[in-house]
C-alpha cells in the first residue's frame, strides 16, 4: 500500500444526509450544504456573498424574470434567478423584483440577480462533489 | 450610484465566490481571488477603453 487514495476510494459517498436532500438544502439556502458538510467557513462566505448579490440586484431595480417559454432568453434568465432558492421565493412573494426598465441601474440589477443564481448552481455542484467524496 | 463602483463591487463578490469554490487553503483563496478581481476589473477597463471611440 502506498497510502494514496485511488479514484474509486475518493468517489465513495459520505455517510449522513442523503445527497438529494443536501442538494435541495444547497439550492434553498446558499452555502447551507457546505455548512452541513462541515465546511462552515465556505458555507458562511457563500451565504453572505450570494445573498448580498441578490439583495443588491433587487436594490438596483433589477427584474426577477417570469418563466416565459415563448421567450427563451427570458425563460433562461428566470431559471438563473430561481437558482437562489428561498431568497428568490421570498422576493417573489413580497412582490419585489418587478424591475424598472427606465432605471439607470436596471441592467446592473439584472446582472447581479442572474449571476447570484448561476453562482449558486456552481455552489450546489461543489457541495454534491464534496458529498460524494470527490473533493 | 457610480457605475465603476458597481462594477468593482460585482467583480469583488464574484471573485470571492470563485476563489472559495476553487481553493481550500486561505492563502491560495486570497491569491486566486485577487487574480480574478484584477482580471475582471482590468478587462472591463480595457474593453471600455477600446469601445470608447465607437459611436453608440
Amino acid at each position: 500500500m502506498n497510502g494514496r487514495a485511488t479514484t474509486v476510494e475518493k468517489a465513495r459517498p459520505r455517510e449522513g444526509p442523503g445527497v438529494a436532500l443536501l442538494a435541495i438544502a444547497a439550492w434553498a439556502v446558499p452555502g447551507a450544504a457546505h455548512f452541513w458538510l462541515g465546511r462552515r467557513q465556505k458555507g458562511l462566505i457563500f451565504f453572505f456573498a450570494l445573498t448580498l448579490m441578490f439583495a443588491i440586484g433587487l436594490w438596483l431595480e433589477g427584474r426577477l424574470f417570469p418563466f416565459e417559454p415563448s421567450q427563451p432568453l427570458v425563460a433562461l434568465a428566470a431559471v438563473a434567478d430561481a437558482g437562489l432558492g428561498v431568497p428568490y421565493v421570498i422576493a417573489k412573494a413580497a412582490g419585489l423584483g418587478a424591475g424598472r426598465i427606465i432605471a439607470a441601474t436596471y441592467e446592473y440589477g439584472n446582472a447581479f440577480l442572474i449571476v447570484a443564481g448561476l453562482l449558486n448552481f456552481l455552489v450546489i455542484l461543489d457541495a454534491y462533489d464534496i458529498a460524494l467524496g470527490r473533493k | 450610484m457610480s457605475h465603476v463602483l458597481l462594477l468593482v463591487l460585482f467583480a469583488f463578490l464574484v471573485s470571492v465566490v470563485f476563489a472559495v469554490l476553487m481553493r481550500d487553503d486561505p492563502r491560495e483563496q486570497l491569491r486566486t481571488g485577487g487574480l480574478f478581481f484584477g482580471g475582471f476589473v482590468g478587462a472591463a477597463l480595457l474593453i471600455g477603453w477600446l469601445m470608447y471611440p465607437l459611436p453608440l
